[in-house]
């Protein structure tokens, strides 16, 4: 077990952080279509303080899958703040991808752990 | 197995169809026999067995071997061991994984799993997989595929109906690819694997099992399914070893080989005249037997002997005496076998059996007999391998290494050390293998112990029904002429039966000598011989 997978709560010096996250997706598949859609949206509603979104095509890019240790797609990996933390799937359930990054929603729309 | 096949008018096309399924071979030794040829080419064959059992291994001889001796790539996906561990673990085993990687004939990717950061949200597929198996096979141009351990997937993933679809469409994509790929799986209690994925792999399923009897761990294999083909229904014995994994086809081999019209000359000229007048046939399995003392490594050594005299190479594996013991004794009756050593002609291996279990014993013989390519094998005795491991085990590896040798078209001769009691019962189990047993034995009479041999059996070939006097003499092994008495005549009997002979008078009358004359080795008999 890595240390960093502890569930220490993030501190709410790293909340305020740029929440760095990057989609694996497969070329234009349906998934990955509705992957982004409800990535963009959730971003928009919920991380307020920013963050910043790389897609990477695994399609176009099969070498990148390596990175990350991405078997399934989509998937959604949170950089930062550290610890790194994913979820898969096309991110439907915006309660399971929050609590999946360790947010929680705040109506005012700041972050606390989950 | 015949429940599956259409009826009536389509039964007489089934052979045909057994011979055309398209099969690639391991490589791995043994494997390909009791396949009949191999795994199904362009199928995923499924490997399970529990942990520790050589699964991972005999994926990666696998890869190797396609890549060495069939020319076929591979891909090697592992989910357990990293890339740096699985080179490290088979570099004693000579495979260089490194350099084949290097050589960009072989993909290694390992896929780490930590189940507890992932969360799931959605649908999801295992697209991740398929993309970067994809391009390994693209980047090598493989044709073969080994995925270890797939199943470790159900640790990471909740979500077991999408993982189990997508494991399906994982096959039938590899189907698609046309790889011949090895799937190997962890036994679970009361199914073949811990997740049932045998469901989805139904071409082929081999199970490796991994048991201790009698303080002897034996890896066993079996094909428990092989869909379209025939393949051998037993359980069959494999070794780990230097070269890789070894299986041993208990019954498969024997019957089968070709038999050789050949003779080969036992270097005793009185002996080959009693085997039908011209020796052994090549190929042929010889058992020495006798009780200690009676001149069966001799007869061995003199049968070595006469292969390197034609300038064959000759193995001898000894279990009793070290390599400098044998040379010496032998020079002793007057053959040199230090020349022969020396000429490369002539191997000893000189091992104690207890201090490797038999399985050990017979993997390394076979690898010796292979790497030498000798035209005769002497185990001597063959009788120590008992110490070695349990009685039925014994006769399964006999049967084993007579098979083999036969197959190579290797003479072996085995001595074996008779104490009539626990022996008989193996010595009974190896006679139905042995072509020509040869009993020696020592005679006692008028107060002296003279050597005696006579042909207990000898296949394809008439021989002598007689028991005659052997001697040890400075020129080797020297079987003395025969006189008939009420028994046959030895020692100083026999020599005064000759004497008598020579005078003219071949009346049983002188029989009882005066003052007989002392028998011992290196006494030539003028015209003894005649």
């Amino acid at each position: 077990m890595t240390p960093e997978s502890s569930p220490e709560p993030v501190d709410s010096a790293q909340e305020t952080e740029v929440c760095q996250l990057r989609l694996y997706v497969a070329g234009q598949s349906p998934k990955s279509l509705k992957a982004l859609v409800n990535l963009k949206r959730l971003c928009d509603e919920h991380l307020h303080t920013g963050y910043e979104i790389e897609v990477v095509d695994l399609v176009e890019n099969p070498q990148r899958a390596a990175d990350d240790e991405i078997i399934a797609l989509p998937t959604l990996v949170r950089r930062l703040p550290a610890p790194l933390r994913k979820v898969i799937g096309d991110l439907s359930d915006t309660e399971r991808v929050l609590c999946g990054l360790q947010l929680s929603p705040m109506e005012n729309g700041a972050l606390v752990d989950g | 197995m015949n429940t599956e096949a259409p009826h009536s008018e389509k039964r007489p096309a089934l052979p045909a169809e057994f011979g055309s399924l398209p099969k690639a071979p391991t490589g791995i030794d043994g494997l390909d026999e009791v396949t009949e040829g191999g795994l199904p080419r362009g199928r995923p064959t499924l490997i399970c067995g529990p942990a520790g059992c050589g699964k991972t291994l005999l994926g990666l001889e696998f890869l190797v071997r396609g890549i060495t001796e069939h020319g076929e790539n591979g891909v090697f996906v592992a989910f357990e061991e990293t890339r740096e561990d699985l080179i490290a673990n088979v570099e004693s085993l000579g495979f260089d994984l490194a350099q084949l990687e290097a050589d960009g004939q072989l993909a290694i990717d390992h896929v780490s799993i930590e189940p507890t950061e992932i969360e799931q949200s959605g649908e999801w597929d295992l697209e991740g997989l398929f993309i970067r198996l994809g391009a390994s096979i693209d980047a090598v141009g493989a044709d073969r595929v080994v995925i270890d351990t797939i199943e470790n997937l159900f640790g990471a993933f909740p979500d077991k109906a999408t993982l189990r679809a997508e494991l399906r469409r994982l096959f039938r994509w590899l189907k698609d690819r046309g790889v011949t790929a090895i799937i190997t799986g962890e036994r679970g209690d009361g199914s073949l694997t811990r997740h049932g994925i045998e469901e989805y792999v139904s071409d082929c399923v081999i199970v490796l099992d991994h048991r201790v009897s009698e303080e002897t761990s034996t890896r066993r294999l079996r094909i428990l399914k092989y869909r379209g083909s025939l393949h051998g229904t037993n359980e069959y014995p494999f070794l780990i070893h230097r070269g890789g994994i070894t299986v041993v086809p208990i019954t498969s081999l024997g019957i089968e080989h070709d038999v050789s019209g050949e003779r080969l000359s036992m270097g005793v000229a009185r002996l080959d005249e009693m085997l039908g007048g011209r020796g052994v046939l090549r190929g042929s399995s010889i058992l020495v037997s006798g009780t200690a003392g009676t001149g069966k490594s001799t007869i061995a050594a003199q049968f070595c002997d006469a292969a390197c005299r034609r300038g064959e190479r000759a193995l001898y594996f000894a279990f009793e005496e070290s390599e400098a013991q044998i040379v010496r004794n032998m020079a002793s009756v007057g053959m040199d076998l230090g020349q022969w050593v020396e000429q490369g002609l002539l191997k000893f291996t000189c091992v104690r059996p207890s201090l490797a279990g038999l399985e050990a014993h017979l993997s390394s013989m076979q690898a010796l007999v292979a790497e030498f390519n000798p035209s005769v094998v002497v185990i001597d005795p063959i009788s120590d391998l008992l110490t070695a491991g349990a009685s039925r085990d014994v006769s399964a590896m006999l049967t084993r290494q007579v098979d083999f040798l036969k197959v190579r078209g290797v003479t072996a001769l085995f001595t074996s050390l008779d104490q009539h009691l626990q022996l008989e019962e193996a010595n009974h189990q190896i006679a139905a293998l042995i072509d020509v047993w040869l009993l020696v034995a020592t005679q006692k009479a008028n107060g002296e112990r003279n050597r005696s041999l006579s042909v207990l059996k000898a296949r394809g070939m008439a021989h002598s029904n007689q028991i005659r006097e052997f001697l040890l003499t400075e020129r080797g092994i020297e079987i003395a002429g025969i006189h008939r008495f009420e028994e046959v005549l030895t020692g100083s009997a026999r020599i005064a039966q000759e004497e008598a002979h020579r005078r003219g008078n071949g009346g049983p009358a002188e029989a009882s000598p005066g003052p007989a004359p002392e028998l011992v080795a290196g006494v030539p008999r003028a015209g003894g011989a005649q």
